[in-house]
């Protein structure tokens, strides 16, 4: 009993967090995943760089559903996303997102933002809401925004209070679709010193980024994306060493 | 009859008005729930919900609220079923306020950035929670000013109710002047007091509009 009870912990350990295989998504006539796999194990960092248009921010957004893809499968924390009968909440209440425009609540304070979720969606009491708020707030460096209104808050405070904001629903896997796109440089290292140290926590995350230095040190994997095809994939030693001349070509222009 | 403008004759002027505020709020109370459910239809994932209440407004908005009140009084008895002169206003109000409210409200509700709704769907909150705690508290200050802004409209269109007899502060004036023959006197008083009852109300809405401009604006960036 207690065997077999190991052995399936350890295949859930070993299945991957999220997969994706051979995925094809169109818009209309454009097609903007063309058969797209890849899969990301837990405690991994993925890193889905590419063109502007090359299907990245697709591919993220498919993970949460909030894409339908037209063929092809995609398992997340044993949801099968592609399922039409998928139990839409529970899929989400395993998978954190951040949004390059922070959408923070603006009715509501960062502490109402935070706690809205696990109260009404987990049904936490109003008082370990609040305690699980001041936690993921102080992980975050943001711990005296509390009763501050996201507006009263820079755009790095914001994005870093969205993140907290996920968190605080202790999330299996995080998705991050280009949080820093909006923010200054030195805004832009702030919200990156909370992913880094959320990496360094062991949270399973997938990233779309344009900052080629920041992947290259918090990447496990890089997903090069082009034309809506995975074009290379490797570790983040890829960056620097390219295979194919248009992942040279991109980090040449990124860099 | 004849005769001069008297106390007696303004009483009557003012009781009138009052049925007209009346009115106006029974048609801002009806109308407005008539209103939410309509704007919560036209956003439906139901596709035939969404054709039947954009299909009522179409109707509503383009039809007289004189021909409302028509056949709500006139047409109605001939299918049996008889109203007094309040029902008939109250009920062509609450049909015809409901249709504009309902799309005010359906384009503030839409107006609420779409990214709003996305972050709440990724905190896997419901649809209703969605819209009670995300949406509408944020609809509700868009929606505000136009909203104050048309109680001018209902209160200015209850004069209508005149039509089938209900003694509001139109009516009322009509009534006098029939006595007195004194029609320009008579209804620049009726204009008069139109006027102090919306313009009030007409200022108000525009207090609200720039104030509720920088919150439109955190909206926006949020």
């Amino acid at each position: 009993m207690h065997k077999t009870l190991n052995a399936a912990t350890n295949a859930a350990t070993q299945s991957p967090v999220v997969s994706l295989k051979n995925v094809h998504k169109s818009f209309g006539t454009l097609k903007v995943l063309d058969g797209v796999s890849f899969e990301v194990d837990r405690g991994e960092v993925l890193v889905l760089i590419g063109r502007s248009g090359s299907g990245k921010s697709t591919a993220l957004r498919c993970i949460d559903r909030f894409e339908r893809i037209d063929s092809g499968e995609i398992v997340v924390c044993d949801h099968r996303v592609s399922d039409p009968k998928l139990d839409l909440r529970a899929l989400r209440q395993d998978v954190g997102i951040v949004f390059q425009s922070y959408n923070l609540f603006p009715h509501l304070t960062i502490e109402e933002n935070i706690t809205l979720a696990p109260c009404s969606v987990k049904g936490v009491s109003k008082a370990e809401a609040k305690e699980e708020a001041r936690r993921v707030l102080a992980q975050v460096g943001l711990e005296d925004k509390l009763h501050q209104y996201p507006e009263q808050l820079s755009g790095g405070q914001q994005q870093r209070a969205a993140i907290a904001r996920s968190l605080a629903m202790q999330p299996k896997v995080m998705l991050f679709d280009e949080v820093t796109s909006a923010l200054d440089p030195e805004l832009t290292g702030e919200v990156l010193k909370v992913i880094e140290a959320l990496a360094a926590d062991g949270m399973t995350m997938v990233m779309v980024t344009h900052e080629m230095g920041f992947a290259r040190g918090i990447a496990n994997r890089v997903v090069f994306m082009h034309r809506g095809k995975v074009h290379e994939t490797g570790p983040a030693a890829i960056l620097t060493s390219p295979a194919t001349p248009e992942l040279a070509q991109f980090v040449g222009t990124g860099l | 009859m004849g005769g001069t403008l008297n106390a007696n004759h303004l009483m009557f002027l003012g009781y009138g008005a009052l049925w007209t505020i009346g009115l106006s709020l029974i048609g801002l109370l009806g109308g407005g729930i008539a209103g939410f459910i309509i704007a919560l239809c036209r956003i439906s994932p139901n596709r035939i919900v969404r054709l039947l209440s954009a299909g009522y407004v179409q109707l509503i908005q383009g039809t007289p609220l004189l021909v409302i009140m028509f056949l709500t009084y006139f047409g109605l008895p001939t299918l049996g079923v008889t109203v007094s002169p309040l029902t008939a206003a109250s009920a062509s109000l609450t049909i015809y306020v409901g249709a504009y409210l309902g799309e005010i409200w359906r384009g503030s509700i839409e107006s609420v950035p779409r990214p709003q709704w996305e972050a709440a769907e990724g905190l896997a909150l419901s649809r209703s929670q969605r819209m009670m705690k995300v949406i509408l508290p944020q609809a509700i200050r868009i929606a505000t000013p136009p909203t104050v802004g048309f109680m001018v409209q209902i209160i200015k269109n209850t004069s209508l109710a005149s039509v089938v007899g209900f003694v509001e502060l139109a009516r009322s004036g009509q009534i006098i002047n029939n006595s007195l023959f004194e029609p320009f006197l008579i209804y620049t008083i009726i204009a008069g007091i139109y006027f102090a009852l919306c313009y009030p109300i007409s200022r108000i809405s525009r207090r609200l509009e720039t104030r509720s401009g920088p919150a439109r604006l955190s909206l926006g960036t949020a």
